[in-house]
Order: C-alpha cells, then sequence, then structure tokens
C-alpha cells in the first residue's frame, strides 16, 4: 500500500503512531497528482506550496499531541468551495481568475481540523452537467477507463480519489452531483439532507437543492467527513440547528431486521443489464446480512426530471446574474456601453449548458409564464417530497440504483442534453425531496466500469444509510478494487 | 369635463438600524466608499443573507402603529434586474407573502378627517449607488459604492384613496411624523431615508373607473410631492382635453422646473421575475413577539394630541405644536413631570424655548436648558418668587451661561419686591416728581397710567410685583 492509497482512518492511524509525518503523506500524494493527472485532469488548480506548509503545521500540532482525525490528512476541494487566496473558478471562464477573500464554512470546518488542501478540483461548469465536460478546463477522465467520463458535476471529486490523488474530497450534489459520478468511478459519495451542511461560500446553483458532501473511499471516511462538516453555521439561514451526531458510532455492520424499500419506479426495463444485475447481487447480500425487503412505489418519480430542470434552472437563472463583469469575473476589455458590457462578458464567459440552463429559467419564470412552469414544478416538488415520507412510514431505507448505466464515452451525450439529463433520473428525486442519499461500490460492468447502489434515508436519516452501506460494503469487496491507473 | 385626481403611494422609508438587513456591516451615512462592505453585501460568490432580527422588530412596529395586520408568515422574494448597483443582479424584497397588510392611516385637511388604506408594507434591501464620470475624481469611468447596499428598509404602499396633492401631502406628513416617532428611522428625507413613488391618474368626476396612471419615481421632499402631483394632475387632464391618452409609464421628477418627464414606457417596464428566495426560509412571526413589541411601542401621536387636550387641558393648537415631534413632546412631558403645570409649560415650551432655538438653530435634544431646569423656573413664577418679565432675563441667563433658576434670581437679586410698603415709597417719591401727570389722570386722562406703572418698575429695576404696583398706583391715584 502506497500513502496515497490510504483511507483516512488508515492513514490518521499511521500519522498517530508517527510512522508517517503529514508533510510525507502530502509529499506522495503531490507527486501522485504530478504522475497522474495529465491523464485525468481532476484539478484545475494544485496547491504544492500551501499543502506543503500546512501539511507541516499539522505535523506540528500531531506534535502537540493536538491531533484530530482530519489533522495532516490531504484532501481536495470541488472548485465551487470557496478557498481565501486560493483561485476558485466553478470550472467557468467568468471566474477563471477569481481568488476569494473568504473561506467557505465546510472549507473552513475541515481546515481548522488540520486538514491539509492539495487542490481544487475538475466539474461541470458552475455544477452543470452530469460528465465534467462542461468545464472550461477541459473534461475530467474516467481512471478506469480514460475513455469515459467520471460523472459529474463533481467528477473531479470523484476521478481524484478513484485515481487515489486525494485522501479525501467534497463535491456538491443539486441532482445526484456527488452520487452519480462517485458510482461511475467506484467510490463512496454522500449527499447529506438538506440544511445538514452550510452551503456559505460555496457557489450556488440551485440554492434549494444544493449539498455539500464527501467522496471517499470507504464508508467509514464518509461518516468522518460528514462528521465534520456537518452542522448549523449562522451564515446560512437554510442551515438547520441540530445536533451533529458521531456518525461513525452507525458502523455497526449490523442491518438485521433492516426494512428497505425497493421502489418499482426505478427498476425499469432499459436499465442496463450489468447495472440490473448489479442490484440483485446486493439485494442477495443484504438478504443474507437479515435485511427484509418491501416493495414500494414512487409514483411521482416520472415526473422528477422536468420538475428538476424548471427549478434548478429558475434558480440558476437568478443565482447567476451577479456574474455581469462589474465586480469581478471576467469583463470584456473594450465595452462601448453598460449593455455591452453585460451581453459580451457574460457571452463570453459562460459556456454553452450555463447559457442554455440561464435561458430556460429565465424563460420559466417569465411573467404569464410562472404558474405554469415554476409554481407548477414546485407542486409537482411537494408531491415527490410527500412519495417519499409515506415510503418512509414502511421502510428504514429505500435501494435503487445510482445511475441506469456505467459511465459513458466522452462525447457521447453532448450533443444531446436531453439524454445527459435523464443519467439523473435515479438521483434527482432525492434532491427534491430534501433528503440523504449515498453511493457505494456495487459491482464493475463486464468491461470493468464501476456501477453504485444507491441507499436513500429519511430526512436527517444519514445514521440509518451510513449504517446500510457500511453493512453492504463490510460484505463486499467492491471498495477495495482499485482503477488500473 | 370636471376631472377626479386618484393618487397612491409608495414609500421608502430607510431603517435606522446599526446593521444592514442580510449582513452585520455598518449603516452609517458618509464613510469613505466602499468601507462598509463584505462578502454578503457585495454580492460575491457564495455569500449568503441572514435577515437581521431588528428590521423585522422594526416593520411590526410600522405595522401596528398604522393599524395593520401582522403576517403569522412572510415570504423573501427576489426582484430580478440588472443594474450595477445591484450586486446580485436580484433585490432581496417581499412580494406575495409581504409582514403587514391592510392598514390605514387617519389624515385631516381642511378641518376635513379622511381614513387612507395601507394595502402592504414589506421588508427590503436598498441598492448601492453610482458615481458617474462626470463626478470630480472619477476619471473617465463611473464607480459603484456599495456602502448603501443591503441597508435595509420598509416599503409602504397606499391604496389609491387620495384624491389631492394636499391629501397627498397630509398622508406623507403623518406617516413620516409616525415612523420617526416610532424611532424606527432618522426620517432624513434629504439624505433619503424617507423617499415617495407617487402613482396618478385622473378620471372624469362621478366615474368609478380609475384612469391610466403614471408613476412618479423618488420624490423627496413635501414640498416637491405637492408639485410633482399638481403638475402631473394637469398634464394629465389637458392631455385627455385635447383628445390625447394618459400612457402607463415611469415619470421623473424634475425640480429645477418643477415638471415630470418620461423615464420610461409600460413596453420597456421590466419584467422582475419574482420568485421566493432559497436563501432564506419563510419568516415566522409569533403572536407573543407581535405582542411584546406592541407592549414597547411609544406613544403615538394621535393619542397624545387627545390626551393633551383631553387630560392636560390644552388648546387644539399648542396640542398640535407639542406633540409635532416625539422629542419636543418629551421634553415638554419632562417639564410636566418635574412638577410644571400644564398651560404654563406649554407656552414656555413653544415660546422662549422654540423662539431660542430657533435662533441658534438647535434641535430640541440639543436644548441648553433642561426640562427640570424650565420646570424649576416656571415654578418660581407660579409662586410669585419672580415675575414673567424677570423670568425671561433669568431664562436667558440659564440659556447664554447655564446655571439653577433659583440661584440666578438670589445671586442677582431678582427676587420681586411683593412689599407694599417699599412700593408705596416709591410710588410716592414718583407722584411727587411728576405733579403734572398726576394732575392730567385725575382730570380724566386715564392713558397716563401706563406711564406710572413704567416708572414704578424701572425704579425696582423690574422687581416689584407688577399686581401690587397696580393696585396702589390705583389706589394712590385715585385718592
Amino acid at each position: 500500500m502506497e500513502l496515497f492509497d490510504l483511507t483516512i482512518h488508515e492513514l490518521h492511524d499511521r500519522l498517530k503512531k508517527k510512522e508517517v509525518s503529514a508533510v510525507e503523506a502530502t509529499r506522495a500524494m503531490l507527486a501522485r497528482i504530478e504522475a497522474t493527472d495529465g491523464r485525468v485532469n481532476a484539478f484545475i488548480t494544485v496547491t504544492p506550496e500551501e499543502a506543503l506548509a500546512a501539511a507541516a503545521e499539522a505535523d506540528q500540532r500531531i506534535a502537540r499531541g493536538e491531533m484530530d482525525i482530519l489533522t495532516g490528512i490531504p484532501v481536495a476541494l470541488k472548485d465551487i468551495f470557496l478557498t481565501r487566496g486560493v483561485r476558485t473558478t466553478c470550472a467557468s471562464k467568468i471566474l477563471a481568475n477569481f481568488i476569494p477573500p473568504y473561506d467557505a464554512t465546510s472549507w473552513l470546518r475541515l481546515k481548522e481540523r488540520g486538514a491539509v488542501l492539495v487542490g481544487k478540483l475538475n466539474q461541470d461548469e458552475f455544477a452543470m452537467g452530469s460528465s465534467s465536460e462542461s468545464s472550461a478546463f477541459g473534461p475530467t477522465r474516467n481512471p478506469w477507463n480514460l475513455e469515459c467520463i467520471p460523472g459529474g458535476s463533481s467528477g473531479g471529486s470523484a476521478a481524484a480519489i478513484a485515481a487515489r490523488q486525494a485522501t479525501a474530497t467534497l463535491g456538491t450534489d443539486t441532482g445526484g452531483s456527488i452520487r452519480q459520478p462517485a458510482a461511475h468511478c467506484g467510490c463512496v459519495g454522500l449527499k447529506p439532507t438538506y440544511g445538514r451542511v452550510s452551503r456559505y461560500g460555496v457557489i450556488a446553483y440551485a440554492s434549494s437543492l444544493d449539498q455539500v458532501g464527501p467522496v471517499t473511499r470507504d464508508v467509514r471516511d464518509a461518516a468522518i467527513m460528514l462528521g465534520a462538516v456537518a452542522g448549523h453555521d449562522p451564515l446560512d439561514s437554510t442551515s438547520v440547528d441540530r445536533p451533529v451526531p458521531d456518525y461513525t458510532k452507525s458502523l455497526t455492520n449490523d442491518v438485521k431486521g433492516l426494512k428497505i424499500g425497493l421502489p418499482s419506479e426505478y427498476f425499469i426495463e432499459g436499465l442496463d443489464p450489468d447495472v440490473q444485475q448489479a442490484m440483485d447481487r446486493a439485494i442477495e447480500t443484504y438478504r443474507g446480512l437479515g435485511a427484509e425487503f418491501v416493495d414500494i412505489s414512487l409514483p411521482h418519480t416520472d415526473y422528477a426530471v422536468a420538475c428538476y430542470y424548471l427549478i434548478a434552472t429558475a434558480e440558476a437563472s437568478s443565482n447567476l446574474a451577479r456574474y455581469d463583469g462589474v465586480r469581478f469575473g471576467h469583463r470584456v476589455s473594450d465595452p462601448t456601453g453598460l449593455m455591452d458590457m453585460y451581453c459580451r462578458s457574460r457571452a463570453e464567459g459562460f459556456g454553452s449548458e450555463v447559457k442554455r440552463r440561464i435561458m430556460l429559467g429565465t424563460y420559466a419564470l417569465s411573467s404569464g409564464y410562472y404558474d405554469a412552469y415554476y409554481l407548477k414544478a414546485q407542486k409537482v416538488r411537494t408531491l415527490i417530497m410527500g412519495d417519499f415520507l409515506k415510503a418512509f412510514e414502511t421502510v428504514d431505507v429505500i435501494l435503487t440504483p445510482v445511475t441506469p448505466t456505467p459511465a459513458f464515452r466522452i462525447g457521447e451525450k453532448v450533443g444531446d442534453p436531453l439524454q445527459m439529463y435523464l443519467s439523473d433520473i435515479f438521483t434527482i428525486p432525492t434532491n427534491l425531496a430534501g433528503t440523504c442519499g449515498i453511493s457505494v461500490p456495487a459491482g464493475l460492468s463486464r468491461d470493468g466500469r464501476p456501477i453504485g447502489l444507491q441507499l436513500v434515508g429519511r430526512p436527517f436519516g444519514e445514521e440509518e444509510i451510513i449504517r446500510a452501506a457500511h453493512a453492504f460494503e463490510q460484505a463486499t469487496t467492491w471498495h477495495q478494487q482499485k482503477a488500473p491507473l | 369635463m370636471k376631472y377626479q385626481p386618484v393618487i397612491g403611494l409608495e414609500v421608502h422609508v430607510q431603517l435606522a438600524t446599526d446593521t444592514k438587513i442580510f449582513c452585520g456591516c455598518s449603516t452609517k451615512f458618509g464613510a469613505s466608499p466602499n468601507s462598509q462592505t463584505c462578502p454578503v453585501c457585495l454580492g460575491l460568490p457564495g455569500a449568503l443573507p441572514v435577515l437581521n432580527k431588528k428590521v423585522v422588530e422594526y416593520a411590526i412596529k410600522a405595522g401596528l402603529a398604522t393599524d395593520c395586520a401582522i403576517a403569522p408568515r412572510s415570504v423573501f422574494a427576489r426582484k430580478n434586474y440588472f443594474y450595477p448597483d445591484l450586486p446580485k443582479g436580484y433585490q432581496i424584497s417581499q412580494y406575495e407573502l409581504p409582514i403587514c397588510e391592510h392598514g390605514h392611516l387617519d389624515i385631516e385637511v381642511d378641518g376635513v378627517g379622511k381614513r387612507i388604506g395601507i394595502t402592504r408594507i414589506h421588508m427590503e434591501e436598498d441598492a448601492g449607488k453610482l458615481v458617474h464620470a462626470d463626478t470630480p475624481g472619477t476619471g473617465d469611468d463611473s464607480g459603484v459604492d456599495l456602502n448603501r447596499a443591503c441597508t435595509p428598509l420598509l416599503e409602504i404602499v397606499s391604496e389609491p384613496d387620495l384624491r389631492s396633492a394636499d391629501e397627498a401631502v397630509a398622508y406623507l406628513k403623518k406617516l413620516h411624523q409616525i415612523v420617526v416617532y416610532l424611532g424606527i428611522t432618522d426620517g432624513n428625507m434629504e439624505e433619503g431615508s424617507f423617499r415617495c413613488d407617487a402613482n396618478v391618474s385622473v378620471m372624469p368626476v362621478g366615474s368609478d373607473t380609475f384612469g391610466t396612471r403614471a408613476e412618479i419615481k423618488n420624490v423627496n421632499s413635501f414640498k416637491f410631492v405637492k408639485q410633482a402631483i399638481e403638475y402631473e394632475i394637469e398634464r394629465q387632464i389637458e392631455l385627455i382635453e385635447e383628445g390625447g391618452k394618459v400612457v402607463q409609464e415611469t415619470r421623473l421628477f424634475d425640480p429645477n422646473n418643477g415638471e415630470t418627464r418620461s423615464m420610461r414606457g409600460k413596453e420597456e417596464a421590466h419584467d422582475y421575475r419574482y420568485f421566493p428566495d432559497p436563501d432564506l426560509v419563510p419568516l415566522v412571526i409569533s403572536d407573543d413577539w407581535v405582542e411584546d413589541t406592541r407592549l414597547g411601542l411609544p406613544e403615538l401621536p394621535a393619542v397624545k394630541l387627545a390626551r393633551y387636550q383631553d387630560e392636560l387641558g390644552l388648546p387644539l393648537y399648542d396640542a398640535e405644536v407639542l406633540t409635532a415631534t416625539r422629542e419636543l413632546a418629551e421634553y415638554y412631558e419632562a417639564c410636566l413631570a418635574a412638577g410644571a403645570p400644564a398651560k404654563l409649560a406649554a407656552n414656555w415650551v413653544m415660546g422662549e424655548v422654540t423662539r431660542g432655538l430657533n435662533d441658534a438653530g438647535l434641535a430640541i435634544t440639543a436644548c441648553p436648558v433642561a426640562p427640570g431646569q424650565l420646570a424649576s423656573l416656571i415654578a418660581l413664577i407660579d409662586k410669585g418668587t419672580i415675575s414673567n418679565k424677570i423670568a425671561k432675563t433669568v431664562f436667558d441667563e440659564m440659556w447664554q451661561n447655564g446655571g439653577e433658576p433659583a440661584e440666578i434670581v438670589e445671586k442677582k437679586g431678582l427676587v420681586q419686591v411683593s412689599d407694599t410698603g417699599e412700593i408705596e415709597k416709591i410710588i410716592d417719591e414718583i407722584m411727587a416728581a411728576n405733579m403734572g401727570q398726576v394732575e392730567e389722570y385725575r382730570g380724566g386722562k386715564e392713558k397716563v397710567f401706563g406711564f406710572f406703572v413704567g416708572q414704578v418698575m424701572r425704579a425696582s429695576k423690574g422687581k416689584a410685583n407688577p399686581a401690587v404696583v397696580n393696585d396702589l398706583l390705583v389706589a394712590k391715584l385715585k385718592r
């Protein structure tokens, strides 16, 4: 095992026993990034100097005996998290030179515990996409198969874990943007309940859906990371003030009597046979562990994608208005007037997918269309939430595939936005319902592309999905498989 | 044909909170550009608004003072438009569910009372300020100062119940008085703390269908409001008389020529694409919060006005003058609390005190004579220790150099002389020296009586009790 292969808890043990220093671990990680990222392109910015300084500081903390589980752990962040003094682009040309004056709360919480930032990760521009191909910094490639997409929008966050370029990463999930790339890259990805983690300092895409979460090598690491970033933030009115449990206490390896729901709407014809097979195997595994299965229905599932693309784009059209070239970000050099400055700065700064969503959202909110689109979508959203709440009256967690197919090839769906949008069909409803979900490795396709299993929990039911995901992980070996890189 | 104007007003009140509505930055006026900003009010990526509780409290106060219903649940919404002084590309306001609704305000014009409906009151953030290239020190570029961005505003919207410019001004003055009384704004109109948009239309008298309205933007003095509305009414009537049609548009008032001119028409009107702001949770206000706020309300001007007349027995004029501002009323009430009789205190506050303040250009809160001192002075008059005239001298001394009235009276020997023996002595001397005038008086020329009073008062250096002087003079001259 190389240092860059270790999980948080494994590296922590070695740091604690002083078998290795934080500086050594960071050097190993930086060398690994150097050696592999030319092929993967998981990083937009690598921060070796800052990382080594932070690692040296972590070593001093360790020497003083002030060690936290994250002290000295090399982490990387999706480039949507504001990092003070470190360029934050959101993978957009419009922010290509933006150096934030403040830190995102979630990053600050990791930093205060002594985590070491090795760099900022590639993604779809403004988190709009399912393949990380819309980045202004070139597409990220899937470490399992460099011809394939890593998923998105947090493609860099998952690819960096699969390529062993960071011990843990943070991503954001608006319609599946953590879980889908985690599934495609064979890692664990957790999308917490809306309000569980602060959004302060995270560049907004769709404010009522965006949520911060970890991508990690195993479920224990996901529990550790979630525990570190979760909790009320006075700077985010939508963050919920409720105690943060020790999520590692849920790693009991016991799912006897756990009631798992299987929604008929998710096991559809057209599901990739390898994915179907992985799900069947997973169900058998759980049965063997003593869990019980219940057939359930989430009847409004069919409307989720349409509903999502109205609400998310509406919010995005407003959230992205601030990129106007006035105070920060890209501005044309030779504006002839105010309107020209607005139009050309935005035309040059935003990529085509971002423009498409701004236009869709602007349209959905326009006078005369608001009731038919935005308001109707909000009503549908309430129905989808109701589906989940009703299901959770009879089951503890819901099991579904994360995606209908394993990772597709780069370029395959770029020309067909609707096909691209449908790749999030199983993850979007969780965001609309505001509840939590986790993706765990559950197999490989015949040609070696990872397949993910999704467990959806009750609102603030992270402990239950962590328990269920952990038991599955312990009973299987998928998480131990490494991308051939 | 006769025309009936119809007017509705939208008033923006800048709230006097220490910090902004959605961040902790100071709201102080006049700081150097962009020195009072943070990621939130600059609209930086990732920044999120957090509602200032004080703003809600002030909004509840305004709602209660205008008899509005306070919504147990209200929602902030985004008003989307692009402008360089608007950092986020949207203004956070309230739209479908405002905090206050269905209130009213009673006004009076030429002795006729009228109730004006208040449609709604909502909270919102202000925008920043543009500094254009022609301003000294800016060079060729226009600048943006975001110190004002995110300062809290209340928008108070009236029903179209006003029928003349005078009614509109009466409504505005009343509203201004109330919000200043509540202590929720400094009410400074020049600095824009209280500004108004007027919706004006005209219809034939007797009609019940409103005409097409024009909105006049951002008028910031009572005088200008009157001018703007009167001009606009006349303009619309002339237009209709000439066979034209009023178009729905936004107009600007030009104080230099007293006219309004078109700013943008209906076709250029923005589609603001309002929708609930997902960054802010719905605002829930408990009954307890409303009731606690109600208990903390100051006595409002209308109630005070009635009480001054009914309980203190003051005439309407006095009551109106003394309740005009909360500060003046507080000064007056402090005099009463220190024991001064109501009418005497009213005369002094409206007389000497107001005159002194006007001459010195001071606000009542900076009055050099404290209410307790004024009450002591009034007590000296009331007891007959000094005359009203001497009291004015003492008051001047207090105003100039400070000091307690009793001490000044003592030190300067200004105690009133009521001793008949002493006064008789003076009268005798004066009569002896002016026998000619004594004869004139006794011959029926009673006018010279004033001459004797003046002489006696002068001889006593003003200290003789005028009433005693009168009585004795009459007795001695008639003899």
